[in-house]
């Protein structure tokens, strides 16, 4: 089963760039679970983000990321894994998981 | 003629983790059971079968699959799955005792690690353990949960749903995740025995079947480990020797009995006999959890053969050592009652009032410090405080024992008047 794993953090954290410790971690992740990872990236911080919704056929765009909360989705990784302890082993050893928390949800599949 | 209620008891759960192994989905193996369990009520009638269980697993996964077959294309390769393992699904041998001794006690372990998974909400965690494990019906549950059925209904069809989409594993954890996931089971259980024991609200103070239902899963798990689980040891302990004083925590009439009031000759013996035991090995074990301590609580109890003569000083020093493991004000209540006992009402009062900022809206707080002045003699206040403890969320027999003390209290002073 596919899993999206969304890193949800205080982006305020890295403005200024991760902290090179951090950043270590983050690569040492990447070549422990290469087999399981499919895809992922890091994201740029929320202001540059743009909200868009389709309200009576009408195309609305906001700017800002949706929802205002004190944590914001800052990365994803896309991963396979056997089941959900496999995503919820993998979620806890991203670091941002220490700081912020990570959202697990299952890929859709259309048969 | 097999008795089929004595089947569905005892049986249910056991059948059910060996369907839902064999097919892979929690639904259509429950709806199968159910069917199956429906279908024996008239065949049994005519032609009763040797073993019954064997017959029960053989029918309900032939409907199964019937089942799946009738799904859509991508069921149905789930069906053809499900032929594939039907090896593995008749290894797993109902119909051979042996082998199904060997095998089926894993299969339930995985599968009350499913039902407590932390990734479902901890209600659904209970009902779905109830359901699953337990073979009550979601009528029973919502019953003894004093909810809407269809609530219920919802919440286990939402858990199933979450268990199916993100594949929620039929496994026992690694032994990295297994501390924190058993913790998990032992807390469900523990607080389907606790719903049992002090109903939260209804006219009943035992839902007793919630009680029995959590002792007799703690036994059946009890076995499934090769190591054996001091601390699963430790919570059936606790569970037996706190159940054992059911029949003297109510009078004929159907009023509370508090503790220390108690007629002792009614606990029962054999239950706090196994408690007993069953707490030593637990402790020998090096069992020291919280489950532990409150077992070895109820144990000074247990072995006192009055509240005068309870050891409260060791009581005391127990609950010293789970305020220091879990810091709650409610623990911290439950110890100033054992120094009221031990030193007198004053210093209990005194520790009462420390704990009051919290628990303004704790019925138990307010029914604790009535009491302890009421000890005191100073009527007034604990009036005031029995009113108040009666304002807050409370089952019937507590609101009539505490009416009960009011009144007691309101005669007593006419007489002094």
């Amino acid at each position: 089963m596919k899993y999206l794993l969304l890193i949800y953090e205080n982006e305020k954290r890295y403005e200024k760039g991760y902290d090179p410790m951090e950043m270590a971690e983050y690569q040492q992740l990447g070549k422990d679970f290469a087999s399981k990872i499919l895809g992922g990236h890091a994201l740029k911080p929320t202001k540059t983000a743009t909200t868009v919704r389709v309200r009576d056929g009408k195309r609305l765009t906001t700017d800002g990321p949706f929802g205002e909360t004190k944590e914001q989705l800052g990365g994803f990784y896309l991963i396979d894994a056997a089941d959900l302890d496999e995503a919820i082993t993998m979620a806890g050893k991203i670091p941002a998981a220490r700081f912020g928390s990570i959202e697990v949800r299952p890929i859709m599949t259309f048969s | 003629m097999i008795h089929l209620a004595q089947i569905y008891r005892a049986d249910w759960g056991r059948l059910l983790a060996a369907l839902i192994r064999a097919l892979g989905d929690f639904d259509v193996a429950e709806e199968a059971l159910q069917e199956a369990f429906a279908a024996a009520v008239e065949s049994w009638k005519t032609d009763p079968p040797d073993n019954g269980q064997g017959w029960l697993y053989a029918t309900a996964r032939h409907k199964a699959l019937d089942k799946l077959r009738q799904r859509s294309l991508h069921a149905q390769k789930m069906a053809e799955y499900a032929v594939e393992t039907s090896a593995s699904g008749s290894a797993l041998g109902v119909v051979d005792d042996a082998e199904e001794n060997a095998v089926v006690p894993e299969e339930r372990l995985r599968l009350i690690f499913t039902c407590c998974h932390p990734a479902l909400g901890l209600e659904a965690q209970v009902a779905l353990t109830l359901r699953t494990l337990g073979g009550l019906t979601t009528e029973e549950i919502a019953r003894a949960f004093l909810l809407p059925t269809t609530t219920m209904a919802q919440r286990l069809v939402r858990a199933k749903a979450k268990i199916r989409e993100a594949a929620v594993p039929y496994a026992v954890p690694t032994a990295a995740d297994l501390p924190d996931r058993l913790h998990g089971v032992l807390s469900v259980l523990y607080l389907v025995f606790n719903e049992g024991y002090v109903a939260s609200a209804g006219e009943s103070l035992l839902r007793q079947g919630l009680c029995d239902e959590a002792i007799r899963l703690a036994r059946v798990l009890l076995p499934l480990f090769t190591e054996p689980s001091a601390d699963l040891e430790a919570l059936l302990a606790l569970m037996l020797l706190v159940d054992a004083r059911r029949e003297a925590r109510v009078d004929r009439d159907g009023n509370i009995v508090l503790l220390p009031d108690q007629d002792r000759s009614r606990w029962d013996g054999e239950r706090i006999r196994e408690g007993l035991s069953l707490l030593g090995r637990a402790l020998r074990r090096g069992a020291a959890g919280s489950f532990a301590i409150e077992a070895s609580i109820a144990a000074v109890h247990a072995e006192a053969t009055s509240a005068e003569q309870t050891d409260w000083l060791q009581i005391v020093g127990l609950y010293d050592r789970l305020l220091a493991l879990h810091p709650s004000p409610v623990v911290a209540i439950n110890r100033a009652v054992a120094v009221a006992m031990a030193a007198g009402p004053e210093a209990g009062l005194v520790l009462v009032e420390e704990a009051a900022a919290d628990l303004a809206d704790y019925q138990p707080w307010h029914a604790t410090r009535a009491d302890l002045l009421r000890r005191l003699g100073r009527n007034a206040e604990a009036a005031e405080s029995y009113r108040h403890a009666l304002r807050l969320k409370q089952n019937g027999i507590e609101r009539r024992f505490l009416e009960g003390r009011l009144q007691a209290l309101a005669e007593e002073s006419l007489i002094r008047g």
